[in-house]
């Protein structure tokens, strides 16, 4: 009883999020889809965590424990790397609405010398 | 745990963990509609990261949590290896990079089943173990009640096992046939392929229901990931470059849906959650590139494109040989200084020669002098979905002379000059004219419409599909021959000195 409840709750979880995952991610127009993928790399680092419950478990050997080190540092991988590129890859958008005349182009373009050093 | 105070065991309490991760999901949901317009995209990837940070948070609290000098080192090196990979990698390796953390991703999934099963396997199949898991947040619970790991658990863990396995290879690849370490051609078995593809997913099955029904072997567990590592490389290797999109795509839902069953194996609502997101996302999205190459994503994975298209590409190049108009680039500055309306058509060639910034120049030189220019995007130019809008973003090209496929087309025909930088099959008037071609029905950028076309290429080397592009031989079309940057430069070069 007690099992089916707690495997039944989480497929509802898991078809819920599945519609609502499509009704948000929907809505992100083309021109984001780039950044929508690289955030969605950080958001499924997320297996990060079943690193981290598998590694309070009692009894694991070495090999079992660097296998985890390598899973830890994947999802590591994923989060920090996928947060900070999405952001960098956004910060260039945010500027976009302001240059509408393109007469101030001297606040701009030191905005992109900035951003053509981080990326070279 | 009844020698610790009160606050801490609240803290470690269920609900209380349970709450952070309810916290943290919100918190991913409300961070991806944030992406539903630029300005708010900034704030909204960093409340995803912050719904990210409680999650870590929430684990890490969890009753049990052990091994701390290992979780410090494991991320550690994640910090030591994403940090610089994020700060530097250039805007047209985006592709590469979003197709390498998909299969660190997958990978990580992999590994995750894997110890699951070296530490659980042994109660797969079996309603009567004994309780084995210690800790864990909430699987405890499940077995605390019944004595054994539910055959569900077994189910989700070696689906996320093979999933991720297959994820983690099929990435590698198509990292590899990006970054082009290996050849973008298609690489494949020919007619013996989807055999062989069949062959290995019916062995990957049959290890994984051996398993679940209680095949208490390591090894079979392994060589299951092995074969499903197979099957990764058997999959994407064959698959050419101009389907990298719904590769790129596909591949990322796969490690989001395999994210979902470790949370389903592990009984944590976070990672159901945020796994099921990125699995709807990457599911959109490989449907959307799929669409805008008027091509099933079943045919992609069996590899259809790359044999035919590569055959045809060399019927092709026999038949056409017609005339091919080159020009200078004084002669092309002269054309588009002249021109009412301009509109520039970039390709991936435009990005791999980091030419975004000298085409801004010569637009901004062109607005000066009266010209009206927008830009014409492919759903599929560039080698991702929304790539070449990002390479534009970081030249300060402004938004609204960004024109979608469907905006654009109707406008070529009022176009006096077409300026196409580095593009190619996505032109090709033979996807709307010739049914024999592999491309037929693909929606093209509708270039041959305008009054003049200027292309500027290194050759006449056909692009990824492998097919000779009819728009060369028209003769309202003119070639500039070069590098995308050096040829652009030029141009600006002459149009100032007019």
């Amino acid at each position: 009883m007690i099992l089916a409840s707690v495997l039944t709750t989480n497929l509802a979880i898991l078809v819920l999020a599945g519609f609502i995952g499509f009704v948000v991610i929907s809505k992100v127009p083309n021109t984001l889809h780039t950044p929508l993928m690289s955030g969605t790399n950080a958001i499924h680092g997320i297996v990060l965590l079943g690193g981290l419950i598998l590694f309070g478990l009692a009894g694991l050997d070495a090999f079992s424990k660097a296998l985890l080190v390598i899973a830890v540092a994947f999802g590591t991988i994923n989060i920090v790397g996928g947060f900070l590129v999405t952001d960098r890859m956004l910060d260039m958008f945010k500027s976009r609405p302001k240059p509408r005349g393109g007469e101030d182009g001297s606040a701009d373009d030191g905005k992109a010398g900035s951003d053509g050093k981080a990326g070279s | 745990m009844t020698g610790l105070p009160l606050a801490t065991s609240f803290l470690q309490s269920e609900s209380f963990i349970y709450v952070l991760y309810i916290v943290a999901f919100a918190l991913f949901i409300q961070g991806l509609r944030g992406l539903s317009g630029p300005t708010g995209a900034v704030r909204g990837n960093r409340i995803a990261a912050v719904g990210m940070g409680i999650a870590v948070l929430a684990t890490l609290l969890s009753p049990g949590e052990g091994n701390w000098g290992l979780i410090a080192l494991g991320i550690a090196l994640g910090v030591a290896v994403g940090v610089p990979a994020a700060r530097q990698v250039k805007m047209t390796a985006m592709p590469q990079m979003v197709a390498l953390f998909n299969g660190v991703g997958g990978g990580a999934v992999a590994i995750i089943a894997w110890v699951e099963f070296r530490n659980h396997g042994s109660t797969y199949g079996s309603h009567l173990a004994v309780r084995t898991f210690e800790s864990g947040p909430f699987v405890e619970h499940a077995i605390v009640h019944t004595g054994a790991l539910p055959t569900y658990v077994a189910i989700f863990s070696v689906f996320a096992a093979i999933v991720g396995s297959i994820s983690f290879w099929g990435s590698n690849i198509a990292f590899g046939k990006l970054q082009e370490i290996l050849p973008g051609r298609p690489i494949s078995l020919g007619s013996a392929q989807q055999i062989v593809n069949l062959v290995l997913l019916i062995l990957v099955l049959a290890a994984g229901i051996d398993l679940i029904s209680g095949a208490h072997s390591e090894l079979l567990f392994i060589g299951m990931l092995i074969v499903a590592a197979l099957l990764g490389n058997a999959v994407v290797l064959p698959i050419g470059g101009a389907d990298m999109p719904v590769v790129i795509s596909l591949l990322n839902a796969f490690t989001g849906l395999s994210a979902a069953a470790t949370g389903m194996a592990l009984n944590n609502p976070a990672l159901i959650v945020a796994g099921m997101i990125v699995g709807a996302s990457g599911s959109i999205l490989t449907n959307l590139m799929a669409t805008a190459m008027n091509r099933s994503i079943p045919s992609i994975v069996a590899g259809g494109f790359g044999g035919g298209g590569a055959v045809e590409g060399a019927e092709g190049a026999g038949e056409h040989h017609g005339t091919v108009r080159s020009t200078s680039a004084s002669d092309a500055a002269i054309q588009l200084a002249y021109a009412n309306r301009v509109v520039v058509v970039p390709g991936y060639g435009m990005a791999v020669a980091q030419a975004q910034h000298a085409v801004r120049e010569l637009t901004k030189e062109l607005e000066a002098r009266g010209v009206e220019v927008s830009y014409a995007i492919h759903p599929v130019a560039g080698r991702m979905p929304g790539h070449m809008n990002v390479l534009l973003a970081e030249a300060d090209v402004p938004y609204d002379q960004l024109k979608e496929m469907d905006d654009a087309n109707p406008e070529f025909q009022r176009t006096d000059v077409s300026l196409v930088i580095g593009a190619n099959d996505v032109t090709n008037p033979a996807a709307k004219n010739t049914p024999s071609s592999p491309i037929y029905g693909m929606p093209i950028l509708e270039v041959s419409d305008s009054r003049s076309v200027i292309v500027i290429k290194r050759s006449m080397n056909p692009g990824f599909a492998g097919i000779e592009n009819e728009l060369y031989f028209d003769p309202k079309t003119a070639m500039l021959f070069g590098d995308a940057k050096s040829a652009v430069s030029e141009i600006t070069a002459e149009l100032s000195a007019l």
